[in-house]
């Protein structure tokens, strides 16, 4: 697997394949969680559905033990941006739910997150979703083949300003393969037309979270929920996706 | 998982403090108190002041690091 000199693992088109591959079968849980998130049900027993259907398709949890992380994925409410652990705390209606899972297939790894409404929500908190989900999109199309990495940043940034929402600083998205976290961090904001040059066998993972209020952040004393500091709801969404000549391609495609 | 937005740097270590912790004097003249990552606590690989290390910062607080690599 050769490096470009800014240290960005290139992946040969078997490799992608198996990434895509990978990025089908964690779609396929995605969906999974999806369906099960309804007021009643907690973050312990999403976990524990996604720890099944990991092994029912054969492959392996990412993030457990990951740096000492205690869960299969992250389930963050309401003003927790990312990194929420699974607890016994029940969804309730109106709430908004981060879910992110990340698996490993055949040594590659896939990532990806959604955010959610459980049961009915306020306007507020669907638009906030939506403009998420939008600014993943925006992110997703910038990622050209020839491009530069910041032109992904700044796609993101347009989208979410511009509907008066910010964009979280201090955590970024992340090149990806047989790590989970590999050179370039991809940040969600920032001026277009800088970083390193986009290469077709590069694989991304872009993970817009956008909050209510200001942008800064708070980590709990669990040393892992990161919260906005201001309390302000936030929303998360993230794919998979491999840079080639052209548009890129979503992996982790619902 | 997002990951934590960070600042990669060159450094020599120029004394030990209490809990493994460092000072480390950057390329470019800044002192930071960095502590040892776990990575390389687990491989029980010792740093001695005079050790050139690669520390990595967070960009909100650049007086802090963890220490990720000690070079040959």
């Amino acid at each position: 697997m050769p490096k470009t000199d800014q240290g960005i693992i290139i992946k040969s088109p078997q490799e992608i394949a198996i990434m895509r591959q990978a990025g089908v079968i964690l779609a396929d849980i995605m969906r999974v969680l999806e369906r099960h998130v309804v007021p009643g049900i907690s973050g312990a027993e999403l976990d524990s559905l996604a720890a099944r259907e990991m092994a029912a398709r054969k492959v392996t949890p990412s993030f457990l033990g990951y740096r000492g992380f205690p869960a299969h994925i992250c389930v963050s409410v309401n003003e927790e941006i990312v990194h929420g652990i699974p607890s016994p705390r029940v969804l309730k209606e109106g709430d908004i739910v981060g879910i992110d899972c990340g698996i490993i297939y055949q040594g590659f790894q896939s990532d990806s997150a959604m955010t959610l409404g459980v049961g009915r929500i306020s306007g507020e908190a669907a638009r906030l979703i939506d403009i998420t989900r939008e600014s993943l999109e925006a992110g997703i199309r910038a990622a050209k083949g020839g491009g530069r990495l910041s032109d992904i940043s700044a796609a993101v940034q347009k989208v979410a300003e511009d509907s008066g929402y910010s964009v979280v600083r201090e955590y970024v998205g992340h090149g990806i393969g047989h790590a989970m976290h590999e050179d370039p961090q991809v940040p969600n904001f920032g001026p277009p037309g800088r970083g390193p040059l986009l290469r077709p066998g590069m694989a991304l993972a872009i993970e817009p979270m956008v909050n209510v209020g200001g942008y800064q952040t708070r980590v709990a004393p669990d040393h892992w929920t990161v919260l906005t500091a201001d309390g302000s709801l936030s929303a998360h969404f993230e794919h998979t996706i491999a840079i080639t000549d052209g548009d890129a391609e979503v992996l982790t495609r619902r | 998982m997002a990951k934590k937005e960070s600042i990669e740097v060159e450094g020599v270590v120029t004394e030990p403090l209490p809990n493994a912790m460092f000072r480390v004097e950057l390329a470019n003249g800044h002192r930071v108190l960095a502590h040892v990552s776990g990575k390389i606590r687990l491989n029980f690989i010792r740093i001695l002041p005079g050790d050139r290390v690669l520390v990595e910062l967070s960009p909100y607080d650049l007086t802090r690091g963890r220490i990720t690599y000690r070079f040959k």
